[in-house]
């Protein structure tokens, strides 16, 4: 069953008990006054009494706890909307009384009886009220010793109805219990520390008037009591005293705490608006997306905290300010004041510690009469400066400072977090990129190099970085003849692999004229050399395999020298023909410094081009491979095929530097004839 | 790591080099070359006798200053190259560019002749 369902009922069943309790009392009354039974039992009205008190209890609870998010302030509203409803009925009875006067009607028991039953349920309906509220605000931040108390004190109090049914004799006494037990609970009034300032004087004001009803209405009663002998037994009833006293008396104990607490509270809700500050100040800074944003926050969060006059963040970095309640031109105006008076900024910059301290001073510049500052440090460099300003002399106490200082170091965490994640992203996003050029660049490096029935072919090449500087390729001039170019470019990295590209565009575009050796390296150099930093330099060696002759042509610019080995002779060796790296001289003079030479081949003859990477490789002896290891090892393999020799050469190369040769780049082509 | 000294002898500039010239030491050799363009009366002669080992780029700071002294008329000359730091010089081919010669008094030899 819903909780509103509950209290329309309870209200139903309220407003029945009440007109039974009505009938039956005047029943009474009138069968007392005319000496005849009226067929009721004595105790029945205070069953009804009591089934009216706990019906209506049950529909102010569930009133209530409907509004669960009711504040204080509304509690407090709605027993004095009540308790304005109930006086408004009873003083319009009481203005029927008056206005009739002395008629015979008023003089009638029965009258007098219903107008009293009238009263006692109003104000029984208003202590209710109270009592269910009262409960709320007293339970505010409950436990469960609290709890328990609370329940005791509510059936000993509803518990008191019943003994209203008999003589019990001393029952007077057990209304000291209840009043005590009521005074006990009274004492919990957590719920005034959470009213703000205005709220305590709101509270002050409805207390006052519900305090005004509650007197009224009992005095009221009390009155009926003494003037009609009659009436005693309800009107004395142990349950409405009970209730009378505790009622009244929380709300004079909560009057009293409120205005003992208003004071303090300006000074605790501004510790309050500090630490909401902060954290506001914190979570923002959070989620912004530049360090702008960040300096916007942190200005208004000093601004905010302090109630500062006027502020302003000026950077080292940037002509930009932030700027709060002030123009540039009296920022200038400010600033110029505080160089000429060379007040007053009691910095001590000699120790580390209080070069990050915010400092306050005078200042006499329009209204504005003191001024603090707060140097902003980001990863050990001071980025900016916060100003404060006031209009009152020594505005900046000792505890502002130090909570702005707060405020400023925790914007400059924030902003240093912030770029420390920027360069992440930009070092991931150039992580990316290389991925990018090694992918392009593997795309340079052919996987199959051109071969005729004359010869196979096998290459290996593996950067040190993510891309490299050495270059292979192969052009198929026509069926007979194919050039062949293997080169490393000077440096390593990202500018060898893009002069390496460069390279393999000259290579495609003179391959295809023909060319001897001698002149490819010339127009190379030529077209290469523009392109290269003065220290830098490409080293080739270009072949041409002619198999109507089986000859081979070869030059070599700068590059190491490449290794032959003759089946014939069973012997390899270097060709040591004389050489200029290109990009050395940039101009005519160069063909003088290159020589051609040529060479056949037979069947099981081996062509190793390879680059200086091979050659060079250290082990942890500080050894290098080599040109005789190398020849060995050519010398070794040759009854192998072309495939086999390379990675028996490579495996060597590995095991000669225990796996851990990344210095350079290195690339192996062996050519074998068939 | 390198160690390079200057020593002025009469019209002659002599520098020592001692250790590996690599990509980051090459930046020394190049400081140091760069200093004797200032002084266009002296001859330079540069003794290899404790380089151990020259890389590309150190051969690349070599090669950019053959122009440079050609052009102020200033001779220079290295001596004592060790035989696997000559043969790097020589197989990119800047033995035919540059004056080396096996010791100092034919380097003095050469500068005197000329």
């Amino acid at each position: 069953m819903s909780k509103k369902l509950t209290g329309q009922i309870a209200l139903g069943f309220s407003i029945l008990a009440w007109l039974s309790l009505s009938i039956v009392d005047i029943s009474n009354q009138f069968s007392l006054g005319n000496n005849i039974d009226s067929g009721f039992s004595e105790k029945l009205p205070n069953l009804l009494f009591f089934a009216y008190v706990l019906s209506l209890f049950t529909f102010y609870k569930s009133r209530v706890d409907l509004a669960d998010r009711l504040n204080l302030i509304d509690l407090l509203w709605k027993i004095f909307v009540t308790g304005m409803l109930t006086t408004v009925v009873s003083l319009a009875i009481r203005s029927l009384d008056l206005v009739l006067g002395d008629s015979q009607l008023i003089k009638n028991i029965l009258v007098i009886d219903l107008l009293f039953l009238v009263n006692l349920g109003l104000l029984t309906a208003f202590l209710i009220a109270t009592l269910v509220v009262w409960k709320r605000l007293i339970l505010y931040q409950k436990n469960k010793r609290l709890l328990l108390l609370w329940t005791i004190f509510e059936y000993i109090l509803f518990g008191s109805i019943l003994l209203d049914f008999s003589a019990v004799p001393g029952k007077e006494y057990f209304l000291i219990v209840v009043v005590a037990l009521g005074l006990i609970v009274s004492v919990n009034m957590k719920w005034v520390a959470f009213l703000s300032f205005k709220q305590k004087w709101k509270s002050i004001l409805l207390l006052l008037l519900t305090l005004l009803y509650l007197v009224y209405f009992y005095m009221n009663l009390i009155t009926y009591r003494d003037s009609y002998e009659f009436l005693s037994l309800l009107s004395s009833s142990l349950f409405i005293r009970g209730a009378f006293v505790f009622t009244s008396s929380y709300a004079i104990f909560s009057l009293l705490v409120i205005i003992f607490n208003l004071p303090t509270t300006s000074a605790f809700e501004q510790k309050l608006k500090e630490v909401v500050n902060f954290q506001r100040l914190s979570q923002s800074i959070q989620t912004e997306k530049n360090e702008n944003q960040v300096y916007k926050i942190l200005l208004e969060s000093a601004v905010r905290t302090v109630e500062a006059d006027a502020a302003w963040i000026e950077l080292k970095t940037s002509e930009e300010m932030f700027l709060d309640q002030i123009s540039y031109e009296k920022v200038a105006v400010v600033k110029s004041n505080l160089s000429q008076s060379g007040i007053s900024f009691r910095r001590k910059i000699a120790s580390n510690e209080n070069k990050k301290a915010g400092v306050s001073g005078k200042l006499k510049v329009g209204d504005f009469r003191s001024i603090a500052n707060f140097p902003i440090w980001i990863d050990e460099i001071q980025e900016g400066t916060l100003y404060l300003l006031k209009d009152v002399r020594d505005g900046f106490t000792h505890e502002l400072i130090e909570l702005i200082e707060t405020f400023t170091n925790q914007a400059a965490i924030s902003i240093a977090n912030f770029r420390m994640l920027n360069e992440a992203i930009t070092n991931e996003r150039y992580k990316e990129e290389l991925k990018i050029a090694k992918l392009v660049q593997s795309k340079l490096l052919p996987l199959k190099l051109d071969v005729n029935n004359d010869f196979d072919i096998s290459t290996f090449t593996i950067a040190a970085d993510e891309v490299g500087g050495d270059y292979y390729d192969s052009f198929k001039i026509s069926d007979t003849k194919i050039a062949l170019i293997i080169g490393d470019v000077s440096g390593k990295g990202t500018s060898a692999a893009f002069h390496m590209a460069q390279m393999k565009g000259v290579f495609l575009a003179l391959a295809q004229l023909d060319l001897s050796p001698a002149e490819f390296l010339d127009k190379a150099n030529l077209a290469i050399s523009s392109g290269l930093d003065k220290t830098s330099f490409v080293t080739i060696s270009y072949f041409v395999l002619d198999s109507t002759d089986k000859s081979i042509e070869f030059a070599r610019a700068g590059h190491v020298p490449s290794l032959f080995y003759s089946k014939e002779e069973k012997k390899a060796a270097y060709f040591q023909n004389k050489g200029l790296g290109l990009g050395i001289i940039r101009g005519e003079k160069f063909k003088n410094y290159i020589q051609q030479s040529s060479s056949n081949y037979k069947e099981g003859d081996i062509l190793v081009l390879y680059t200086d990477g091979i050659t060079e490789a250290q082990n942890e002896h500080k050894e290098e491979f080599g040109y005789e290891r190398l020849l060995k090892l050519v010398e070794q393999y040759q009854s192998s095929t072309a495939d086999l020799i390379q990675e028996k050469v490579i495996k060597d190369l590995y095991d000669f530097c225990n796996n851990d040769l990344l210095e350079d780049d290195y690339s192996l082509v062996v050519v074998k004839f068939k | 790591m390198v160690e390079i000294e200057i020593q002025k002898e009469g019209h002659i500039a002599l520098i020592l080099i001692d250790g590996d010239i690599d990509a980051s030491s090459s930046i020394q050799l190049d400081e140091c070359l760069n200093k004797q363009l200032d002084n266009k009366q002296l001859n330079v002669v540069i003794d290899c006798s404790n380089l151990n080992y020259i890389s590309s780029a150190g051969l690349g700071v070599f090669m950019s200053y053959i122009e440079e002294f050609s052009s102020s008329n200033q001779k220079f000359v290295l001596f004592g190259l060790s035989e696997k730091v000559h043969n790097v010089f020589e197989m990119l081919g800047l033995d035919q560019l540059m004056n080396i010669t096996p010791t100092k008094s034919e380097a003095l030899i050469f500068l005197n002749e000329e």
